[in-house]
């Protein structure tokens, strides 16, 4: 059987963090906030983790940077490189640190490239965003002009309402998650 | 209001006497080769440049804000406005040392080009014959119509006059915003006017005064990204100087509504400006090694394979780079004042050094030292600095009062 959530509908941000606010003061928990932009100032009210993509960011830039070494190391020194020497402005060949501002860009580049694509990917991939998926959104005005804050009711149904009409909800409803 | 420290007046003090002690000494012990003055000049020049850099680029930062229409900074807008007022002592010295050039006065020959009769081809000999001039450089003649002392100067005092008055009207207008009440509308339009001409000045002047009174020193070479190099770099030590300001007045218990998010905008300034610079110096450097041609690679000759220049050339590279990129990466390092601190002086030096090297080896050739009297000028010059932007911080309240912004800078969070 699944539970039963309540749906509150705003249309206004700032009434939605107020809300936000003081329902988490009573303790009530908020399975999710739906909102058609990010609201600043919402994730440390809700209690949200700081994003950790800025590690995956630096890890990726790793990658793409090794991947853009051994890429140019295989290309103009070790392998095809050995049966098909290029002229650098004269600079000797078969040596990566001599030749070393000139695949530089490339390396730079690579970095750019993967930190830049994987991030996107990760991004997708970790909030369900693949092909055929479809929208958790439950109305869809959420993608338009209106908020809506997902409430996990818990025997406390009254309370609730009565808050939430205090701080100016817009419309509630009742749901099944 | 602020209250001069006494420490920091007395150290002032103390430095301002050491470096006029060291330019002395730099003029007394500077005895030898062709020209015997050269290293004390260059001394005095580069240290100049140095902090012209970081109190001009105080006065394009206060106009970039306002051309932005940028809030988040407002409420620290009184340091950078401080800071400006030392540009008109920087400006005397760079035009005392442009025009004993001009004439040679006191064995000022920084500027190769300006030597008598290198530009013309034939001279007329003892006997009233034209003869070719032995000292006749054909590259240096192909630049005449740019590279003459008359129109040198007249830039020169244009550059000059034109940033100070800049310089002026900003932080007057900025005082007359405090007293006019209200949100300080009248003068922040003002202000903004002032601003977007200084801007469009300050593009080309920043350029056309970097190819002058740098780039001229070598005068076969020329770099087309030159200008930017030189902005990179007065942004970078520009904006390590403002952040390690404020980090004092903030220990010292002014400036109560500058908060964290305030630092690490600043800090994300000197890290994204470290990288530009890095960017820069790598773009001019990889272009002429891969071209390899004689008249350009000879810059990076001079640098490289002399030896009292190469240890400082690949040094002040390298921590110029890499100490802001790995230590202010992350987002707790950009908050983290002692790193900042300790980011902030490695990166002042580090520029320090590098301006040494944009000099000495076009003016001294091989024979320059980065030695003791080159650290006491700039020890002097600092004692300088330190004397006048201070002074200057304790002439107006440090909390703006009137300002569209301020409430957003106040409320900065990031």
């Amino acid at each position: 059987m699944s539970k039963k959530v309540i749906h509150a509908i705003y249309d206004d941000e700032e009434i939605l963090l107020n809300s936000v606010k003081s329902l988490k003061s009573q303790g009530i928990d908020i399975t999710e906030v739906f909102s058609p932009f990010p609201i600043h100032g919402l994730d440390p009210v809700l209690g949200l983790k700081e994003t950790r993509m800025a590690i995956t960011s630096f890890i990726y830039g790793c990658i793409g940077l090794s991947f853009g070494g051994l890429l140019i190391y295989y290309i103009m020194i070790s392998g095809v490189g050995k049966s098909w020497p290029m002229n650098i402005g004269g600079k000797p060949n078969f040596t990566f640190y001599q030749n070393l501002p000139s695949f530089v860009p490339i390396m730079f580049e690579c970095t750019v490239l993967f930190a830049g694509h994987l991030m996107a990917l990760t991004y997708f991939f970790r909030n369900k965003m693949y092909p055929g998926s479809t929208s958790t959104s439950p109305d869809p005005r959420t993608t338009d002009d209106k908020f809506l804050v997902e409430i996990q009711i818990d025997n406390n149904e009254d309370m609730i309402k009565s808050i939430l009409n205090e701080t100016g909800v817009l419309e509630i409803n009742e749901n099944y998650e | 209001m602020y209250k001069i420290n006494k420490n920091i007046s007395l150290a002032s003090t103390i430095m301002i006497i050491i470096g006029v002690l060291s330019c002395i000494m730099a003029f007394w012990l500077d005895k030898g080769g062709d020209h015997p003055f050269n290293n004390a000049w260059t001394n005095i020049l580069f240290n100049n440049y140095f902090f012209l850099g970081i109190s001009l680029f105080a006065v394009f930062f206060v106009a970039l804000q306002y051309v932005a229409e940028a809030g988040w900074s407002i409420t620290l807008k009184r340091i950078p406005e401080a800071i400006m007022t030392f540009l008109p002592y920087t400006s005397v010295v760079m035009l005392f040392i442009v025009i004993t050039a001009a004439l040679h006065f006191g064995g000022n020959h920084i500027y190769h080009w300006m030597e008598p009769g290198i530009m013309d081809q034939f001279i007329t000999d003892a006997n009233g014959n034209e003869v070719l001039n032995p000292n006749y450089d054909k590259i240096i003649a192909g630049k005449e119509a740019y590279l003459n002392i008359p129109f040198f100067l007249i830039r020169s005092f244009i550059y000059v006059f034109g940033w100070i008055y800049c310089a002026r009207k900003l932080r007057s207008l900025s005082l007359s915003g405090d007293l006019e009440g209200g949100i300080g509308e009248k003068s922040y339009w003002k202000s903004l006017k002032v601003s977007g001409w200084f801007i469009v000045f300050f593009a080309v002047t920043s350029s056309t005064a970097s190819w002058d009174w740098i780039m001229s020193i070598d005068t076969h070479w020329f770099s087309t990204l030159f200008g930017w190099y030189i902005f990179s770099e007065w942004a970078v030590i520009g904006f390590a100087s403002i952040l390690l300001i404020s980090l004092l007045l903030q220990k010292q218990g002014y400036l109560k509504n500058l908060n964290d998010s305030h630092i690490h905008d600043l800090g994300k300034f000197l890290f994204a400006f470290s990288v530009v610079w890095t960017y820069m110096w790598f773009s001019q450097f990889m272009l002429i090694w891969y071209a390899n041609i004689p008249e350009e690679a000879a810059y990076f000759y001079d640098r490289i394979y002399q030896s009292n220049y190469r240890f400082l050339f690949w040094f002040s590279m390298i921590i110029n780079f890499l100490v802001p990129t790995i230590f202010l990466m992350s987002r707790d390092a950009k908050r983290n004042k002692t790193i900042l601190i300790i980011v902030c002086s490695v990166v002042l030096i580090g520029h320090w050094i590098n301006s040494y090297l944009l000099f000495a080896p076009g003016t001294l050739k091989g024979e320059g030292n980065l030695g003791v009297t080159e650290i006491g000028v700039a020890l002097g010059f600092l004692g300088f600095f330190i004397k006048v932007v201070f002074s200057s911080l304790a002439k107006r309240d440090l909390d703006i009062k009137h300002h569209p912004f301020l409430d957003e800078s106040k409320h900065l969070h990031t």
